[in-house]
């Protein structure tokens, strides 16, 4: 009887352990200055292209003591790799998570692809071209292409590719991007046509999206790609030891000659980042992925490591429900709106490493902060808000926060909570796991949250799910404003950039004022490599792609 | 003995079964799902989306279904398919239980060879200040919460002596001896640490005792040096209470080595079960947690096998 009341308590201590060991430990704080070199770098994957979005420079590069490359490559040698979370899977179509991300754009390649400017480039597709007033989309496929298991890709695989993901069964992550489709035909071999049910000029974009992945008709016919992992990407995957190591192997069959330039990748799972700075100053690791601005802040200070430093396109926001009291007062989201200075929230949660950003995160839409309501911090102008509406204080409600993800999100939380005080709005902080946030984010079921959320080059993409009434995460953002439906219709179908970029900065201007949600920043992503490493081009999506034209000067 | 075994085995199976319903039911009780956690904020399904990814990972079953199409599986050996990897479950414990069951090995092995020579030094020179400091060191050991030891300790060699435990290139112990060792050795001076100051605390009040009968007396009557009455006379009757907190312990020593797995990440069962929770995976979780709890109702049993082994006093009937 004794055993047995023991084994039951020794489960219910192993879960309790389990649980309270999400709390991760403290890193230390080490700061120290970093020295800032912002250069511009163009690499033209393909010259003679015509791109349809046009985009800025975003890409800001800080490097510690790394001459240029004056010697030719160098081929041959395998890239020791470290980053901190793992794939959660290897079907390119299902996985959304950002870790499954890193991996499967290695092995799995789309249509398009963007460059460092986040234009829309040729990759499997070695052109494009619209007619039929944008409603039909004929893509020219490369001839050269391989499949790792040695066939040749084509038309057919491009159109079974779509099709699986337009398949409500395969429940693919990215099938709402290609809704519009309403017929795939491939006429020879290489060609590719996509009948559309309107003009929709996100379509590129999301076709550069690694959820878009081409996969093989024959391989993918016969076995489940969770399992068998074929594509036409740069590598090939060898062994996938879950957690632990996943070994990577030049495809050398890859379209582009001389390239990938290493033999191979093998990429260690080290779940906590300062492990993975220590194993770079140990040298033990080439070339690393590190999301922490502690981590990396530390990393400059350290001997001669290549530091890339990108901005991210996913954005902190603080999400207020205005379906739930006291958020359907829009005076209260203004108010609050006015009363955070964001750039205090940046420099509180994550050291400063970011920019305050307007709706859109993609530099080339973002729209002009100084354009923004509130934008800069005023308590008077957020007190008469609430007086003149009226607004009782205290309020009360509750702001949901993720434990982990982003590790920011609570000390966020906590900033706003101090900033909130000054108006005499205060408010408490539930800290869930990621898992149990997740679940009551899709379902709405949160006064307000502190969120990082996904972004997109495409303001299309990034919008549409959010705030057109008939967006399929409407429900989250709990928005309805049907002249926010027109403007986002009109800029579906808008082809000129310019043109788009005003439909789409009116857009952020009206959000900013209505103040549904208080946009905060974006972070930075780290690429930190040793001196001998050459030829990275960081990516402002976190695209590792270009570990393709890495080769060791050693 | 043969009867005591059987009947002890047979007490297993209810145990098991319990185990199973509680790690099952617990393990869906937590909000969100596969699903959920696999789809995360970036994109929402529509409806038919979300079943057929529902019945792709069997989730479309009731709960009552799915725990007896689990369990009838884990029966015949069959712990189901990660979510994760699509590997059978049974391999993903095979390939994580290694270290864990190393780490705990070693741990044992650490705190043994700390605690009981602390242990009887505190016995005979009781009262002087080496049972004092002796005494202290149990406090601090058994206060010490081991992540934050951890946590400690890897502190202190990163930035005081430059090295890391671990730089994920993990060794087995067959692959490098010397290299595993020196991987290890940290995590388990963390887990047996604890452990280290229950086996001290242990031993010095049974050889407390021990000292104390008359047959000790007896060979120190004899005129036996001390060093031998200590060692052949009153050790190794004072080891019986500390083979049993070896047994007991054995089974929490497992579960703490989740929490030190996560501390200096290594990949063992620990890493295994956490992943598997953050994700939603089901068929891990239960099957490791299952696999756990195995472990350490047979460690049970076997440490009542070794009591009769090691005192001819115990017999069972």
């Amino acid at each position: 009887m004794q055993t047995k009341s023991s084994v039951v308590l020794a489960v219910l201590l192993v879960l309790a352990f389990v649980i309270t060991s999400c709390v991760a430990p403290v890193a230390p704080q080490v700061v120290e200055k970093t020295v800032v070199v912002e250069k511009e770098k163009t690499v033209v994957i393909e010259k003679e292209k015509t791109v349809v979005v046009e985009k800025e420079k975003t890409v800001q590069v800080v490097v510690t003591a790394t001459p240029e490359p004056t010697s030719a490559p160098k081929a041959g040698g395998t890239l020791i790799v470290a980053r901190a979370a793992d794939a959660k899977g290897l079907d390119p179509h299902k996985q959304t998570a950002f870790s499954s991300f890193r991996l499967l754009e290695l092995i799995y390649e789309p249509l398009l692809a963007l460059d460092q400017d986040l234009k829309v480039v040729p990759n499997l597709a070695e052109s494009w071209a619209w007619s039929d007033e944008g409603k039909t989309l004929t893509v020219k496929l490369r001839p050269n292409v391989k499949f790792h298991n040695g066939d040749v890709l084509t038309a057919e695989d491009v159109k079974f590719t779509f099709e699986r993901i337009l398949d409500e069964n395969t429940a693919a992550a990215a099938r709402s991007s290609f809704t519009g489709i309403d017929a795939i035909e491939a006429p020879d071999a290489t060609t590719v046509v996509f009948k559309l049910k309107g003009a929709n000029v996100a379509l590129l974009a999301a076709m550069t999206n690694p959820n878009s992945g081409i996969v093989s008709k024959k391989v993918v016919s016969a076995e489940d790609p969770a399992k068998v992992t074929i594509g036409t990407g740069p590598f090939k995957l060898v062994k996938w030891d879950v957690d632990r190591t996943t070994t990577l192997a030049a495809n050398k069959d890859y379209w582009l000659p001389g390239v990938p330039a290493v033999d191979g990748l093998e990429i260690r799972i080290i779940p906590d980042e300062a492990s993975i700075l220590a194993g770079l100053r140990a040298g033990t690791i080439d070339w690393a992925l590190i999301n922490d601005p502690k981590v990396a802040i530390r990393a400059s200070g350290a001997q001669k490591l290549t530091i890339f430093r990108t901005g991210a396109l996913a954005y902190h926001v603080l999400q207020l429900n205005s379906t739930r009291e006291p958020f359907t007062n829009q005076a209260v989201r203004q108010a609050i709106a006015c009363a955070v200075d964001r750039q205090e929230v940046l420099d509180t949660a994550s050291l400063g490493e970011g920019q305050v950003t307007a709706p859109a995160t993609a530099p080339f839409y973002r729209a002009d902060l100084n354009d923004l309501f509130c934008y800069q911090k005023d308590v008077e102008k957020a007190k008469k808000l609430l007086a003149d509406a009226g607004v009782t204080l205290p309020l009360k409600f509750k702001v949901m926060a993720a434990a982990d993800e982003p590790p920011t999100a609570v000390a966020e939380a906590q900033n706003i909570q101090a900033q909130l005080k000054e108006i005499g709005i205060e408010f408490e902080i539930e800290t869930l796991e990621l898992g149990v946030y997740v679940d009551r984010w899709l379902k709405s079921d949160f006064d307000a949250v502190v969120a990082l959320n996904g972004g997109n080059p495409d303001p299309d993409i990034m919008f549409f799910r959010y705030w057109h009434s008939t967006g399929n995460l409407n429900k989250v953002a709990a928005w309805n404003d049907p002249e926010i439906d027109k403007l986002l219709e009109e800029g579906k179908i808008t082809l000129d950039p310019e043109q788009r970029k005003a439909i789409y900065n009116t857009v952020q201007q009206k959000l900013a004022e209505a103040a549904p949600w208080v946009w905060l920043y974006v972070g930075y992503e780290y690429r930190i490599m040793q001196p001998y490493v050459k030829g990275f081009t960081p990516m402002p999506n976190g695209s590792l792609v270009y570990l393709r034209d890495v080769w060791l000067d050693k | 003995m043969r009867r005591f075994l059987t009947q002890r085995l047979v007490a297993l199976l209810p145990t098991l079964l319990g185990i199973s319903v509680i790690v099952f039911v617990v393990i869906h009780l937590i909000p969100g799902d596969t699903i959920s956690a696999m789809i995360g904020t970036q994109y929402k399904l529509t409806e038919a989306q979300a079943v057929a990814l529902r019945a792709y990972y069997g989730l479309d079953k009731p709960l009552v279904e799915q725990y007896f199409r689990w369990i009838a599986a884990a029966v015949q050996g069959n712990l189901g398919l990660s979510v994760r990897s699509g590997q059978p479950v049974l391999a993903e414990i095979a390939r994580s239980f290694p270290l864990t069951l190393e780490l705990t090995l070693l741990s044992v092995l650490i705190a043994l060879l700390v605690g009981v020579p602390i242990g009887i030094l505190s016995a005979v020179k009781r009262d002087t200040l080496v049972d004092l400091l002796a005494r202290l060191f149990a406090l601090t050991g058994m206060a010490l919460p081991n992540f934050w030891l951890g946590t400690l300790i890897i502190l202190v060699l990163s930035v005081v002596f430059g090295i890391l435990p671990n730089s994920g290139d993990f060794v087995s112990f067959t692959g490098d001896p010397l290299r595993n060792l020196s991987q290890m050795i940290f995590p388990a001076i963390t887990l047996g640490f604890a452990f280290a100051a229950s086996v001290m605390r242990t031993t010095r009040s049974a050889m407390l005792e021990v000292l104390r009968q008359d047959y000790v007396r007896t060979a120190r009557g004899k005129g036996l040096a001390e060093n031998t009455v200590i060692i052949r006379h009153a050790l190794s009757n004072a080891l019986i209470p500390v083979i049993t907190l070896v047994g007991v312990e054995f089974g929490y020593l497992l579960g703490g080595a989740v929490i030190v797995e996560n501390v200096f990440s290594l990949p063992g069962i620990g890493r295994l079960i956490l992943n598997g929770i953050y994700q939603r995976d089901y068929a891990v979780v239960q099957g490791s947690i299952l696999f756990v709890a195995l472990n350490f109702v047979v460690i049970n049993l076997l440490v009542d096998v070794v009591y009769a082994l090691v005192d001819p006093r115990i017999r069972y009937e």
